[in-house]
């Protein structure tokens, strides 16, 4: 996802005018080499320091430019939250925030570099709008359109060596729209992110034991949600089914609920996400994400036990 | 006549110098004036940095309060609002009706200066913003080779925030040599004395200077001096002048006294604070 992500912001920034890429001592080097190389002057290393990053992000942008700014999730917004909130979000730049890792993808480097909670905090800033892609193919698409959006946006990406899942989508990507990328009548997963290829493992899984056919969906826009969209998607399915690397706290699954009640759903609801608690255990993000009880045994046990 | 090649307009120092005393007395006067509509207003800090503000809008900016300047202020002590309105409305930027509602319902100016307001460059309020904020703006103008400069102004507690010292770090590391940025040495901050809160934090002209930039330091209620000092910079690297000033500057009962940081006068305070004042320029 990161070299998709470089290699698109080379294709934009060719297009675009005044794209600059602002990293602080992260970045995808290889795959930044030709930004760099035919736009030497917008791409910006200012050290470990994120807040100056973000601050900085939004001076570029008050003078009309189009600024990324790229490292680890986690040093992307949480370090630097109240210049995210008051010089991005309140002042309504256009400005991206690139969270390099988010959820647990730096599954080994422990707490301080997983961010479980970042599109619960980013989805409550006004004017901040939260994009996360399931796959290097759905980043390209993503990229442009942050370089489009007029006002900032979180940019959640994993890392790197995530399967493409969309080429055989149903749907285009459209930003704030849900998005089919497998069809199926009985059950449907709504996911976003790399987690999104467990997903489709449960999606097979579901179909192999019998539990009908299972659709899979990436709300890749987690705000502005599509709730037009994921409404419709409640009232046509017998059982839904939610998995998120994100905490269950003001995640997808919480604002799937609330759009289930309003809407007045019928289906059965399933949600899976991070549990309200830091992680202290080590391994792949498979791991961590079955440690809080997310795996796809656990959702098609979900299903199945639904059915009888 | 001093003029420099950095992109100023010559200017009559001596003239300046007896126009801008007169302009802050009437300055101070109307920030009174706002004052006897409002339960609270950081009068002391407006009244330290008066002068600083002064020498920006009215001896270095080209075009100040016309949309198109080449040149860009930033409040980054935002608390410092009303100083910058009752130039903006000086300027005719702003209008009489506007500091009239000032924090009122249906006005516009509030007690920090907001983004999309004619005048305002960016949303300050919360310190150690306007600086890092000033360097993405210089740093666009370096990248299109725009003859601009950026001004600066921040407070001396404000650089006990870390993300200024980011921006002191990473200024000239960019090159930023049209950014020039002002700190008001009023020694005060919310509990104290600022050189009593942080004594190792003094002297701050070498730390400065230390970390990359041009650094002098002049008194911060003679705007001529401050103009002067900006003016003569050699300008191969970004600029900061130390401004050292009284916190309620020209009311004695203001001077140095912490309770003024947000406060209006009563009525008689008012009035013999306009009394002072007036002695002052006589």
């Amino acid at each position: 996802m990161r070299d998709t992500f470089a290699h698109t912001m080379y294709d934009v920034a060719k297009k675009v005018r005044d794209v600059y890429i602002v990293v602080a001592d992260i970045s995808p080097a290889a795959s930044t080499a030709a930004f760099r190389n035919d736009f030497p002057e917008q791409f910006i290393n200012v050290g470990v320091a994120e807040q100056s990053m973000i601050s900085l992000c939004a001076g570029l942008a008050l003078r009309g430019c189009r600024p990324f700014a790229y490292t680890i999730a986690t040093f992307t917004i949480y370090r630097p939250f109240e210049q995210v909130r008051i010089d991005l979000c309140y002042q309504e730049l256009p400005v991206t925030l690139v969270g390099v890792g988010a959820g647990l993808q730096y599954s080994t480097l422990g707490g301080t570099h997983h961010a479980q909670e970042d599109v619960a905090l980013m989805s409550a800033l006004p004017n901040m709008a939260v994009i996360a892609p399931c796959d290097p193919q759905e980043t390209a698409a993503a990229v442009w359109a942050c370089a489009e959006r007029q006002g900032p946006t979180y940019l959640r990406l994993g890392k790197a060596g995530e399967p493409n899942l969309t080429s055989g989508a149903v749907d285009p990507f459209h930003f704030g729209k849900v998005r089919r990328l497998k069809e199926g009548r009985d059950v449907c997963i709504l996911s976003y992110g790399p987690i999104t290829r467990l997903a489709f493992s449960a999606a097979e899984q579901m179909e192999a034991v019998g539990a009908g056919q299972v659709g899979v969906v990436s709300v890749h826009t987690l705000k502005p949600l599509d709730k037009e969209g994921l409404a419709g998607l409640l009232a046509r399915y017998q059982h839904v089914v939610v998995v998120e690397e994100h905490s269950v706290q003001g995640g997808l699954g919480a604002q799937v609920k609330q759009i289930a009640w309003e809407s007045g759903a019928t289906c059965r609801l399933s949600t899976f996400a991070l549990q309200d608690a830091f992680i202290h255990q080590f391994g792949s993000p498979e791991d961590l994400w079955r440690a809080h009880g997310i795996s796809v045994p656990a959702m098609v046990e979900a299903v199945t036990k639904a059915r009888c | 006549m001093i003029h420099t090649d950095l992109m100023h307009e010559p200017i009559d120092l001596a003239a300046f110098r007896t126009e801008s005393r007169r302009r802050c007395y009437e300055l101070r006067v109307r920030i009174l004036e706002m004052s006897q509509k409002v339960s609270a207003l950081h009068v002391g800090g407006a009244f330290s940095c008066l002068e600083m503000l002064d020498a920006i809008y009215f001896g270095l900016m080209r075009k100040p309060g016309d949309k198109d300047s080449p040149d860009t202020f930033v409040l980054s002590k935002g608390h410092g609002s009303v100083a910058l309105y009752v130039i903006l409305e000086r300027l005719g930027v702003l209008t009489r009706a506007d500091l009239d509602m000032y924090c009122k319902p249906g006005g516009r100016l509030g007690t920090h200066p907001d983004y999309g307001i004619p005048g305002i460059e960016a949303s300050t309020g919360s310190l150690g913003h306007g600086l890092p904020l000033a360097l993405g703006m210089a740093l666009a103008d370096r990248v299109r080779r725009a003859d601009r400069n950026v001004y600066v102004l921040m407070s001396d507690g404000e650089l006990q925030e870390g993300s200024v010292w980011e921006a002191l770090m990473l200024a000239p590391t960019l090159g930023l040599t049209r950014l020039v940025c002002t700190v008001d040495l009023n020694d005060f901050q919310s509990l104290g004395r600022t050189s009593e809160t942080h004594p190792n934090f003094y002297p701050m002209l070498d730390k400065l200077r230390a970390f990359g930039w041009e650094a002098t330091e002049v008194d911060g209620h003679d705007a001529a001096a401050i103009a002067e000092a900006v003016r003569a910079r050699r300008g191969a690297k970004p600029f900061v002048v130390l401004c050292r000033t009284v916190k309620g500057k020209g009311v004695s009962y203001m001077e140095n006294v912490p309770m003024w940081h947000y406060r209006s006068p009563n009525p008689a305070e008012y009035q013999q604070a306009l009394r002072e004042l007036d002695e002052q320029v006589r």
